[in-house]
């Protein structure tokens, strides 16, 4: 049984790791959210997806104008990439400014709820305009970055099966590191990242410290926003087919990922996502073969999150929770 | 002309009457302190200046502009430097990030760390901790973090609250201490203690407030030895 594990396990790494980029950057888009108001904005999943639908309606429209064949296809898909970003950067200000700033003084609870109505509200906004435009609510984007490349991990012990890839794999994997690095870099290292984590620390002395606080706030959903349709954009080129309802789920498992990483901890929301996504294919792939064939790859989730809780039981601060401890 | 005045100011907490029609002033150069027992309204008068509550009616006056409308980050700008009550320091940046979040404002790399090192002079300890997360220090230590992240905007109006709170008697001294010497060298600074004694030695001027009411005000040491301030606040 190890053999056979051994064997897919080079393949399970790189698709893992694909999808848990997605949860990975999804999950920042929480977390930080998380970490400055104390909200779960679950509108975030639907901000991912908004940005997979502008991304294909913008490659679709490319097309139809002859500029995809024209340009290289690389600079096509940063040009929108670039632009999604933006639109679903200030989406997300948009979204705090009208549905969550008049809520800011209430209980926690009833901004839950205008997040879970924000959600719906998206969801059937972008149903509405595809059908609209295309008769039908499930699109699918221009093929691109389709070529197979193989890793011989074959070469280096013939216990390992080679690993495919498509070009559209590496593109997300690079674009997501690039992404992580940046966000790291920003929070860590710029006084606006800094002023970021003020606020989230002290958000009433922060601005003792003249930092205008509802600028701060903005900026942490223009971010994770953005990040978030980028994301969304990146997982259309990946998988190919999108509908207004990916956002849903994937958006849950990302915020299972950041919790796994320590609500309100960046560098968590990243290996809790790479984690999730890793042992979701781990599933996918060999749960057949573990349980001796009663359940199936469809069960990936239940196992995943097995896992989840299990680990959460033994930290339920999460991987890497506030470990600082505070005097008072 | 004073540095700032409160006239007839009412604060309301949600449906609570906490400051009713509190009027003080603070002249250029003095140190004045709001002396009073827990619940009184002086951590609300300091809230009040800085801009963290609005008051509903009455005015504010800084420099001889009424802020009392004014949200806090902009006060901050202005040149007023609130310490809260209880430090208030951000625990998880470290010591360093602490004190440049002080100067938040100020662009200029060079004068953020010109203003460190004058931090460093009066508060050494803040040095050779530099790179420690701030909720790791002892509460001493914290509050000279709190104090020396204040100067980091170069006020011109020290707001204080309790800087006293929870601490080692010789801590307490040495804080007092510096509270002096920043006021010989020229800083106004307006002091909230419950530790009446230790405030009115070092202050010229004194107010005492009760349930949100100014009930006595006079000059340090005629307040020490008021008999009503020493049976309510020094006994």
């Amino acid at each position: 049984m190890l053999a056979e594990i051994l064997q897919t396990l080079p393949q399970v790494l790189v698709d893992g790791l694909a999808l848990g980029a997605i949860y990975a950057v999804i999950a920042l888009g929480y977390t930080m959210v998380y970490g400055i108001l104390e909200l779960i904005n679950f509108a975030h999943g639907e901000i991912f997806m908004t940005g997979a639908f502008i991304g294909v309606a913008m490659l679709i429209l490319m097309t139809g104008l002859g500029w995809l064949a024209a340009m290289p296809a690389i600079l096509a898909l940063i040009l929108v990439l670039v632009v999604t970003s933006i639109l679903t950067g200030f989406m997300g200000v948009g979204i705090e400014r009208m549905a969550y700033r008049p809520l800011r003084n209430s209980p926690k609870l009833i901004t839950l709820i205008s997040a879970i109505g924000v959600s719906f509200l998206l969801q059937d906004l972008v149903r509405f305009i595809t059908e609209y435009k295309r008769g039908n609510y499930i699109l699918t984007g221009p093929s691109m970055f389709n070529e197979q490349f193989a890793i011989k991990f074959s070469s280096i012990s013939s216990s390992f099966s080679d690993a495919f890839f498509k070009t559209s794999t590496l593109i997300l994997i690079i674009s997501v590191v690039i992404m992580m690095v940046g966000l790291d870099f920003f929070v860590n290292k710029t006084k606006w990242g800094m002023a970021m984590r003020a606020v989230a620390q002290d958000r009433e002395t922060a601005s003792l410290m003249s930092i205008n606080v509802n600028k701060v706030i903005s900026l942490t959903f223009f971010i994770g926003s953005a990040l978030g349709g980028a994301t969304g954009v990146l997982f259309a080129v990946q998988y190919g087919t999108i509908d207004p309802y990916i956002g849903f789920i994937l958006g849950l498992k990302a915020f299972t990922a950041a919790v796994l990483g320590g609500i309100g901890n960046i560098r968590g929301a990243m290996a809790g996502g790479i984690m999730l996504g890793l042992l979701e294919m781990f599933a996918a792939a060999n749960l057949q073969l573990l349980t001796g064939g009663i359940f199936g790859a469809e069960y990936k989730d239940v196992f995943a999150f097995a896992i989840l809780i299990i680990v959460l039981i033994f930290k339920p601060e999460g991987l890497f929770g506030k470990a600082v401890t505070e005097k008072v | 002309m004073s540095i700032l005045q409160l006239k007839d100011v009412n604060t309301f907490y949600g449906g609570i009457h906490a400051l009713k029609g509190i009027s003080i002033s603070v002249e250029k150069g003095e140190i004045v302190t709001l002396i009073g027992s827990n619940g009184a309204g002086k951590s609300t008068t300091l809230k009040t200046i800085s801009g963290q509550v609005m008051p509903k009616t009455g005015s504010v006056i800084y420099e001889g502009k009424d802020i009392s409308k004014q949200p806090a980050h902009l006060t901050a700008q202005t040149g007023i430097a609130h310490v809260p009550e209880g430090r208030r320091i951000f625990p998880r940046l470290t010591v360093k990030e602490n004190l440049e979040m002080g100067a938040f404002i100020v662009k200029d790399k060079r004068i953020v760390k010109e203003r460190m090192e004058k931090v460093f002079q009066y508060f050494p300890r803040l040095q050779e901790r530099l790179s420690q997360k701030g909720g790791t220090m002892s509460g001493g230590e914290q509050q000279m973090l709190a104090i020396g992240r204040a100067l980091m905007s170069k006020p011109r109006l020290l707001l204080l609250d309790e800087p006293s709170m929870g601490l080692a008697p010789v801590i307490v001294e040495q804080i007092f201490d510096i509270i002096s010497d920043l006021n010989k060298e020229g800083m106004t600074i307006l002091l909230v203690e419950q530790n009446a004694y230790q405030a009115l030695q070092v202050a010229h001027r004194g107010y005492v407030i009760q349930t949100g009411e100014i009930v006595m005000a006079g000059q340090g040491q005629e307040l020490i030895t008021n008999e009503q301030v020493r049976e309510a606040y020094l006994a």
